[in-house]
């Protein structure tokens, strides 16, 4: 039988295709429908993210101390201040060396939790819920618990008993920078809070990776675990790997809450680069143009430092379009 | 209609009436008063932003306050968290902005023209106040706010404890160093001085007989003695024998009170819940001298209120601060004294309050007489969080001293060339 003749005995007449139910209102009408659905978020992209970005910019070459309406030029002076007489460059710099450390170590542990989780036989939805929930808490309630309950300095927080059980003094995890434990207490509730949200993705991933390619590779006579997983799984992963990376670096620039409210604004240390704008522009200076400026800065080092990873990793290629 | 099409009709009626409703209540949460005084006033609706203060019934007063007056609907924002200072100058950038705010005196609120000049309803009763507190809040003759309470802060200490460890009360730092080592034992730490060591930043440079700026508005605090103060904290912090990283700050009387220590910088307002939980095994000392040239010293903090010079109410907001902080003298000693102890800055209101003049209270009125230093209105915010960086970079994570003042020095002289020119 023919294809067109299967054809033309399947299909049904034009007037039998249309639904019993007539097209009503806005049904039928996709613009109205398209600007119905995007044109709300539109408006709120527009007011909420393009007017304080192109605001911010002009900002920055404005005097604008207890102003958001400036009227003095000042050219580049809030760029030379920032980038001279602030914490700025600091901060850029302490949050370069913590992104290369979080980025690698969460994106190790939410694949290494994704793998685990995948395998499971039994107790699967568990264990995946486990691993997830920590992502709806937010950093705010986190942090507060970790610094008051966990990690307080005082004999009867959490660690302090732990360690009293086996003679060690108290310790003092935030207050003192030396040695520096601020960042276990920072680290924990980081890769506790973001990786279950990374598990997914990856879990998604590897459910995606079609059964014959691990089937062909046994035939090939690749042994399972390490090796399948190095030339089979880990490649198929790049696609997923190279946007966990984006968001883990994008992510790690832009730490703040929990910052903010463990090591708090009274330290040299651990300042993140939004922390010093915060202060610079709605702390104690009030200092819009200046913190605009630095918000300029930091915006351009994301998308320089996303363009590079890009470079590297092929950001938007996937296996097939290698 | 079919009776299908019913069903969607009436999903659809049910969800526009939900739509509605929720768009309805958004719309009247967004024309709500947050905290309403109690809405007896008529006419007028003014906000006024009090950040949370620590001593239960504070709240309820502020807006029982509000309720009583009859000239205008006050309304009040009760900013909760460490996010007064951020969430109020956001608002004052606003139209949301509040009429009547509390907050310290500062030059840039004034040479920025966000505070309105209140000398007009000061003048009358200007020989009332507690001349700092006239001092502390004027520029260039005119006087830009109200002092609600003036708060000294001092020591509180454990007299039980000083006994058993046979300390005396120190009035040098060494001592105080030598006596939080004696005081430390396995569960008690002998001082705590907060978390960061930044509530006592302006009584080491006072205490080293230092200033912060002086009167021709030029750096005061870069000395020898108050490097040599910073020295000596450094040691201190390190000596194991401070209580770091508790979970409530200096400003709460939670760690004495606890017993996680044998010390504690405080402020006036712990007084009474300090009181009731130890009873007369409580005492309070100055910050003791740093070196040859020092003097003892508190720290004379307090509240203030300020009328939004650019918002849209500012006679009322006006008449309706002369009215709760200059007429109502029963509302200032309850605010001053029902709570938290506070000394009211009206001379005639601290002389006449009971409450402050026998016992534990009457020594802190002595205290913040014979040691007590006032804002200084010129030292702003921004010099103040680049001195709260010294003790950072030189006590708490051992930079040199004198590198950490050289970069303050560098932050504080932009910022008075921003403001003096």
């Amino acid at each position: 039988m023919s294809t067109t003749t299967t054809r033309g005995v399947a299909q049904p007449a034009p007037a039998k295709a249309s639904p019993a139910r007539p097209r009503r209102g806005l049904r039928g009408n996709a613009t109205v429908n398209f600007w119905l659905f995007t044109g709300p978020f539109l408006i709120g992209l527009v007011i909420f993210v393009f007017v304080p970005i192109f605001w911010s910019i002009w900002l920055s070459f404005f005097d604008a101390r207890y102003t958001v309406t400036p009227s003095k030029f000042v050219g580049f002076d809030n760029y030379t201040q920032i980038l001279t007489n602030s914490e700025f460059p600091d901060s850029l710099l302490t949050f370069t060396v913590f992104a290369a450390f979080i980025v690698p170590t969460t994106w190790a542990l939410s694949l290494g939790l994704a793998l685990l989780v995948n395998r499971l036989r039994f107790m699967r939805a568990f264990f995946r819920s486990v691993f997830f929930l920590p992502t709806a808490v937010s950093y705010v309630a986190a942090a507060l618990i970790w610094k008051m309950s966990i990690f307080s300095g005082v004999r009867f927080g959490l660690m302090n008993t732990v360690l009293g059980w086996f003679g060690v003094d108290n310790i003092a995890y935030l207050a003192n920078p030396s040695p520096p434990w601020y960042w276990l207490v920072i680290v924990t509730l980081r890769l506790w809070i973001q990786a279950g949200f990374y598990m997914i993705l990856f879990l998604a991933a590897l459910q995606n990776i079609p059964a014959e390619l691990y089937e062909a590779a046994a035939i090939d006579g690749a042994k399972p675990g390490w090796q399948t997983f190095r030339y089979i799984t880990l490649p198929q992963l790049r696609a997923t790997s190279t946007a966990v990376i984006l968001l883990l670096l994008i992510a790690a620039y832009q730490a703040f809450d929990e910052f903010f409210n463990i090591i708090g604004q009274k330290a040299t240390w651990a300042q993140t680069p939004l922390m010093e704008l915060y202060k610079t522009a709605l702390g104690t200076s009030q200092d819009y143009g200046a913190g605009s400026a630095g918000a300029v800065i930091l915006s351009l080092l994301i998308c320089l430092v996303t363009l590079i990873q890009g470079k590297f990793m092929g950001f938007g290629r996937g296996e097939d379009s290698k | 209609m079919s009776a299908s099409s019913n069903i969607n009709w009436n999903r659809r009626n049910v969800l526009q009436a939900a739509m509605g409703l929720a768009a309805a209540g958004g719309l009247a949460a967004c024309g709500g008063n947050n905290g309403r005084g109690g809405g007896s006033g008529s006419g007028t609706a003014l906000t006024q932003y009090f950040h949370a203060y620590g001593e239960a019934g504070t709240e309820q007063a502020i807006k029982r306050y509000a309720a009583a007056y009859k000239k205008a609907d006050v309304s009040t924002n009760w900013i909760t968290g460490n996010n007064f200072e951020s969430a109020l100058f956001a608002a004052l950038l606003t139209k949301k902005a509040p009429d009547v705010f509390e907050f310290h005196p500062q030059l840039q609120l004034v040479k920025s023209g966000q505070v309105a000049d209140l000398t007009d309803l000061i003048d009358p009763v200007k020989d009332d106040f507690n001349p700092n507190d006239i001092k502390s809040h004027t520029v260039d003759g005119k006087i830009y706010g109200i002092r609600m309470i003036d708060d000294p802060q001092f020591f509180y200490y454990r007299k039980s404890m000083f006994e058993k460890a046979k300390v005396e009360v120190p009035t040098t730092l060494d001592e105080l160093i030598e006596a939080a080592a004696k005081l430390t034992t396995g569960k008690v730490k002998g001082a705590f001085l907060g978390n960061d060591f930044t509530a006592i930043q302006n009584v080491i440079i006072w205490s080293a007989g230092a200033d912060t700026i002086n009167e021709k508005n030029e750096i005061a605090y870069h000395t020898d003695g108050v490097v040599e103060g910073l020295k000596k904290l450094r040691q201190l912090f390190t000596s194991g024998n401070v209580l770091l990283d508790a979970p409530t700050d200096f400003w709460d009387p939670s760690s004495l009170n606890q017993g996680l220590c044998a010390m504690q910088w405080g402020g006036m307002w712990s007084m009474p819940a300090m009181q009731q939980a130890l009873g007369d095994d409580l005492g309070i000392f100055p910050f003791p001298k740093i070196g040859s040239a020092g003097k003892q010293s508190v720290y004379n903090g307090g509240w203030s209120i300020f009328v939004n010079a650019k918002g849209k109410n500012v006679e009322a907001a006006k008449e309706y601060v002369k009215w709760l902080w200059i007429d109502q003298k029963q509302y200032q000693e309850d605010w001053a004294t029902s709570y938290g102890f506070h000394i009211p800055p009206r001379t005639s209101i601290a002389e006449s309050a009971t409450k402050l003049k026998s016992g534990l209270p009457a020594e802190g009125v002595k205290l913040f007489t014979d040691y007590g230093h006032f804002d200084n209105i010129a030292y702003d915010q921004t010099m103040q969080t680049a001195f709260a960086e010294v003790i950072s970079s030189s006590v708490r994570k051992n930079g040199n001293p004198e590198a950490a003042l050289d970069t303050c020095d560098k932050k504080v002289n932009v910022e008075l060339k921003k403001l003096f020119g």
